[in-house]
């Protein structure tokens, strides 16, 4: 049977919050007390090249739980579900470009064979101005498996730690969570590595 | 090298489909278009996998545009069914997967605090609907017909009428943001948004049919448009049989 040609792409445009932030759909806290894990927050930027910030970008997240499990039909190769974590986050940037995100850090998911890949938070960005979502990961700095990751070793080497989040030693979260810095730079000097997905 | 030498060439996926980054026409490209080429790499589980499955949490209200604005009234406008398939690329349905859409009202206002322009606000009109695929992959909203919107990309910029469709699908490849738009409107040539679509199939791809057996007597005109979403026939890198497992809605923070 020949292939359907696929629906093309648009901008989300500056008004999507009515359709994509509804009460229930704003998810920036995916996981609370009984959800499995180290509790985590993420926070960070969404900027263009000169610094200036991206004040209307949607950003979604999707992870393995912290046995390294995804919340999917596809995605129980390794570990078990957790009933307190759907894997999903989704926010919006507010008027400095800033994000944050409440989560666990997720474990390491199947690779090829008997390989794992670090751990790491897949990342989707979108925006007035962006035809095309942007699709990226994020990955932590001193996470010992981080380096030899392969998915990470495709991104050229001089651009890999635009992927890396760093734990911010000077930051408590709520609940004493390690904090982790990750800014997204959608164009210019410091341009995050995004993927062709 | 600080920028890529085809910066106008970066695109995701097929370039006879889907926009480039960079649409010159369209300014807020300029600013937010990536630079450097994108990164090519191998399909995991991350990527395989995706919250569409699990995403369930809609009422059957939400589908009904005309009348889930909590005030009780109904939205001015002509009354409208936009419904359609979704579809893999192997025309498989694409059942329980999440719609979620937004537009402007009849008069071309958005219900947005940054849409200024003197169009009249609807009271009885928020412009957010949201469903489920059934188990055929059908949706169906009932909505008022968007009107033209101004905007100031350019002089005298009108964005012709359209409703914005968020889809999720299976997994992370089949994610889309799209927008649907109308036959026979004027604007459709002179919109750099829609133009940054590649011209012919995929662009007219966007644009719903009038159906006139999807049209209620003394109701509402009805629209048809399917919608076809990548990802069905990626495979993995290597997989190890996989355990396919239900995926759970799960508690929500």
């Amino acid at each position: 049977m020949s292939k359907l040609p696929l629906t093309s792409s648009s901008t989300v445009g500056p008004f999507f919050s009515i359709g994509l932030l509804t009460k229930d759909m704003m998810r920036p806290a995916l996981a609370g007390p009984e959800t499995e894990g180290e509790p985590i927050r993420i926070e960070g930027r969404v900027l263009v090249g000169a610094g200036e910030p991206v004040v209307d970008a949607l950003l979604e997240i999707w992870q393995a739980n912290a046995s390294g499990c995804y919340n999917h039909p596809a995605g129980q190769t390794t570990g078990t579900l957790d009933p307190n974590f759907s894997g999903f986050g989704r926010t919006g940037t507010a008027k400095d470009g800033s994000f944050w995100f409440e989560t666990i850090k997720p474990g390491p998911v199947p690779f090829e064979g008997e390989t794992l890949q670090a751990p790491h938070i897949n990342l989707t960005i979108f925006s007035r101005g962006l035809l095309n979502h942007l699709a990226t990961r994020l990955y932590f700095e001193d996470e010992a498996a981080t380096a030899s990751d392969p998915v990470l070793q495709k991104v050229p080497a001089e651009r890999r730690s635009t992927l890396l989040a760093r734990q911010d030693t000077g930051a408590t979260g709520s609940g004493g969570k390690t904090v982790y810095r990750f800014n997204i730079i959608m164009q210019g000097e410091g341009e995050t590595a995004f993927f062709n997905l | 090298m600080d920028i890529a030498t085809n910066f106008e060439a970066i695109v995701r996926g097929d370039k006879e489909i889907f926009p480039p980054y960079l649409y010159e026409a369209y300014q807020s490209t300029r600013l937010r278009a990536p630079r450097q080429p994108l990164v090519e790499i191998p399909l995991t589980i991350s990527e395989l996998t995706g919250p569409g499955p699990y995403i369930s949490r809609v009422a059957p209200e939400d589908a009904d545009l005309t009348r889930n604005s909590g005030t009780g009234g109904e939205a001015i406008g002509q009354r409208i069914i936009v419904t359609g398939r979704v579809l893999d690329e192997n025309g498989r349905p694409i059942p329980n997967t999440l719609l979620e859409v937004w537009q402007a009202n009849a008069s071309g206002r958005y219900f947005h605090e940054r849409d200024q322009w003197p169009g009249p606000l609807d009271p009885n009109f928020i412009g957010m609907g949201r469903c489920l695929t059934n188990e055929q992959g059908e949706y169906r909203f009932l909505t008022v017909r968007p009107g033209a919107y101004p905007w100031k990309n350019h002089t005298n910029a009108w964005r012709p009428a359209h409703i914005h469709f968020s889809v999720f699908g299976p997994n992370m490849l089949s994610r889309l943001v799209t927008q649907m738009y109308f036959t026979d409107d004027p604007l459709h040539n002179l919109d750099p948004i829609m133009s940054s679509v590649p011209a012919g199939k995929a662009r007219e791809h966007l644009i719903a049919a009038y159906d006139h057996n999807v049209t209620e007597e003394e109701w509402a005109l009805g629209y048809r448009w399917d919608i076809v979403l990548g990802g069905a026939g990626a495979t993995p890198f290597e997989n190890e049989a996989a355990k396919t497992k239900e995926a759970k809605e799960v508690k929500s923070r």
